[in-house]
C-alpha cells in the first residue's frame, strides 16, 4: 500500500497568498488528492476559484457534496459548510455548528481525513490568526500521518501555526517554499 | 492493539450503536452520512466521560432519557430565515409569478428545523398576495424543533441577523412589522401561521406527501448517504404535481440521483429543479401489448404541456375578467 493517499491542508488569514505559493510549484499530474479548509467569508463568490485557478496547475474546485474523490485534484472546502471525508473516500458537507468559531473548520476536515484515510495521510497547517487545525493535526499524527507546519516566524500570522506546534510533535516546520519541496520528496511528485 | 484494530472496532461498534437505536426507538441512522455521526457520537462520548461506543449501546438501550440527548446530537437543526437570500429573491422573481393563475398551491418544507425556513416562504407569499390560496405543511422528524417551530419565537439578536437577509432577499417592508417583542424575543405575527400545518415526517421512513406544487428541502440531504438521498428524492418525485418545483440547499444536487431526468433546471446556482412529465419508465406499456416508444411519450407528453398551459392561460383569462368586474 502507498505510504500517503491523500494531502490535507489548513489555511486562515493570509492562507490564500500562501496557497497560491504552496502550488505552484506543484505539477498537474500530482498523484494524490488534496483537500483545503480556507477559512473564507461566508458570501464567498464562486469567482474565487478561477482567481486561484490563475496561479495553481492543478484543477481547482469547491468539493461537492457525495463527490468522489480524485487524484490531482485540488479541493478546497465550500464558504458555510464543513467538508468532510468518508471512508469511501467520497466528500460530505455539513452545516454543523462552528468550530473554533469557524465554518469550514480545519478541525473537521483533518479528523474525519486521519480517519478515512487511515492515517495516510499529510497534514499541513499554513498561516492563521486563530487555533482551528491543531487538534486535527494532532489526530492525523496518532493516526501514524505526516505533520508539516509554515514556519511561525515567516508565515504572515503566526497564530495557527504556533497552536498546531504546541499541541502536536509536529514532523516538519518549513517556510512555504520548503514545503512544497518537502510535498515532492514525501510524494515522489516530480 | 494497533490503531487498525481499534478503528475497525469503532466502525462495527457504530453499526451496532445505529442498529440497536433503530431497532429500539424506530430512528434509522443507517444512511446517513457516516463521518458526521462518528463526530456528534465522539462528541457525546467526551461529555458524558464515556470512553467506549459500546458504553453508549448500553446506555441507549436501557436509558430512554440519554438516547434523546443523543437524538438531539445527531439533529442539526441549524438554520436562519432567509438563508441564502439569492435563493429566497430567485423564488420571488422566478418562481412565485408562475403559481399566480394556480387555484391552490401546496408548498411542503421538508426537513424545516426551527421554522424559520418556513415563516421565511411564508413572507414571502404573503407579499406576493400568494398567501391566501396557499397551504405549508411544515415538516421534521425531531418534535423538539417542531415545537419550537409552532411557536415561532426568535431571540432579537437573531431576528437581527435574518433582517439583513430579508433585504437581501429583496424585501421591502419594515422587517421588524412582523415580530412583536416581548421580553427579549421577537414573537413571529400569527396569522403567518394561519396555513402553515406542523407535523412529524421522518424522511428515512415515511411515505409520500401528494400534490405539491413546491417543495422545499434545503441542507437536509447532505446528512444522508447517496442511497438514502436517492430514496428521498424518489419520495419527492412521486409527491410532486408535474411542473412542481424542487428547492434544495446551495450545494446539493439532483443531478448525482436516479431522478435526474425527472427534472428541469429552473435556476443552476439556486437549485431550484422543475419536475416534468414522467418517463418512459413509470408507465412501460399502453392498451396490453403494445411498447410505448420514448418518441411517443415525449410527444404526448409535449401536447399535454401545451394544452395544459392553454388551459392555464384560459383560466387566468376568465378570472383576471371577473376578478375585475368584482372590484
Ligand atoms: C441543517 S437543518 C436545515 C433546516 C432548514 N431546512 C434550513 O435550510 O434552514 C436540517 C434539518 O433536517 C432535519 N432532519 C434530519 N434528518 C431528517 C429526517 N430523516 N427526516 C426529517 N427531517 C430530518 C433535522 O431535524 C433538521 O431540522
Amino acid at each position: 500500500m502507498r505510504r500517503y493517499e491523500a494531502v490535507v491542508i489548513g489555511a486562515s488569514a493570509g492562507g490564500l497568498d500562501a496557497l497560491k505559493a504552496l502550488f505552484t510549484g506543484l505539477p498537474d499530474d500530482f498523484p494524490l488528492p488534496i483537500a483545503a479548509v480556507l477559512h473564507l467569508h461566508r458570501n464567498t463568490k464562486d469567482e474565487l476559484i478561477t482567481l486561484m485557478q490563475r496561479d495553481i496547475r492543478l484543477t481547482v474546485k469547491y468539493a461537492q457534496d457525495k463527490e468522489k474523490i480524485k487524484k490531482g485534484v485540488l479541493y478546497i472546502a465550500p464558504p458555510d459548510y464543513h467538508l468532510l471525508v468518508e471512508d469511501d473516500k467520497t466528500f460530505s458537507l455539513s452545516v454543523d455548528e462552528h468550530v473554533n468559531y469557524s465554518r469550514p473548520s480545519i478541525d473537521v476536515l483533518f479528523e474525519s481525513a486521519a480517519d478515512a484515510f487511515r492515517g495516510h495521510i499529510i497534514g499541513i497547517i499554513l498561516t492563521g490568526a486563530n487555533k482551528d487545525g491543531s487538534m486535527g493535526l494532532k489526530r492525523i499524527k496518532a493516526r501514524g500521518g505526516t505533520a508539516i507546519v509554515e514556519n511561525p516566524r515567516s508565515a504572515q500570522f503566526p497564530d495557527m501555526p504556533l497552536a498546531a506546534i504546541s499541541e502536536t510533535e509536529v514532523d516538519y516546520i518549513l517556510d512555504v517554499n520548503e514545503i512544497t519541496c518537502k510535498i515532492d520528496e514525501l510524494v515522489g511528485a516530480l | 492493539m494497533d490503531y487498525y484494530d481499534s478503528e475497525d472496532n469503532e466502525n462495527l461498534e457504530i453499526e451496532l450503536l445505529l442498529e440497536a437505536i433503530n431497532a429500539k426507538y424506530g430512528y434509522d441512522f443507517k444512511s446517513y452520512a457516516r463521518a458526521s455521526i462518528k463526530r456528534r457520537i465522539r462528541h457525546r462520548m467526551s461529555i458524558a466521560g464515556i470512553k467506549k461506543i459500546t458504553e453508549i449501546i448500553e446506555r441507549v438501550i436501557y436509558d430512554r432519557a440519554f438516547f434523546i440527548e443523543l437524538l438531539g446530537d445527531f439533529s442539526i437543526s441549524t438554520t436562519e430565515m432567509f438563508r441564502d437570500p439569492d435563493f429566497f429573491q430567485a423564488m420571488r422573481k422566478d418562481v412565485f409569478p408562475a403559481l399566480q393563475c394556480l387555484p391552490f398551491i401546496k408548498v411542503w418544507v421538508a426537513g424545516c428545523s426551527t421554522g424559520e425556513e418556513v415563516y421565511s416562504i411564508g413572507i414571502m407569499l404573503k407579499e406576493e398576495n400568494l398567501y391566501d390560496k396557499a397551504m405549508i405543511y411544515a415538516t421534521d422528524y425531531s418534535d423538539k424543533s417542531l415545537s419550537a417551530a409552532k411557536e415561532g419565537v426568535f431571540s432579537i439578536k437573531s431576528v437581527k441577523k435574518y433582517a439583513a437577509n430579508y433585504t437581501d432577499a429583496g424585501g421591502i417592508q419594515s422587517f421588524s412589522n412582523y415580530f412583536t417583542a416581548k421580553a427579549d424575543s421577537a414573537v413571529i405575527d400569527p396569522s403567518l401561521r394561519q396555513n402553515m400545518v406542523f407535523s412529524i415526517h421522518n424522511l428515512a421512513s415515511d411515505g409520500v406527501f401528494g400534490e405539491m406544487n413546491i417543495i422545499l428541502c434545503r441542507n437536509v440531504l447532505i446528512y444522508f448517504n447517496r442511497g438514502l438521498q436517492n430514496k428521498v428524492f424518489g419520495l419527492f418525485t412521486e409527491s410532486l404535481e408535474d411542473g412542481g418545483y424542487l428547492c434544495l440547499g446551495s450545494k446539493e444536487t439532483i443531478r448525482l440521483s436516479n431522478f435526474s431526468d425527472n427534472y428541469d433546471e429552473v435556476l443552476k446556482d439556486e437549485k431550484i429543479y422543475r419536475r416534468n412529465i414522467r418517463p418512459v419508465s413509470y408507465s412501460q406499456k399502453i392498451n396490453g401489448n403494445t411498447a410505448v416508444t420514448p418518441e411517443f411519450v415525449t410527444k404526448g407528453g409535449e401536447l399535454i404541456r401545451d394544452m395544459k398551459s392553454k388551459i392555464d392561460e384560459l383560466d387566468c383569462l376568465i378570472r383576471g375578467e371577473s376578478g375585475k368586474d368584482s372590484v
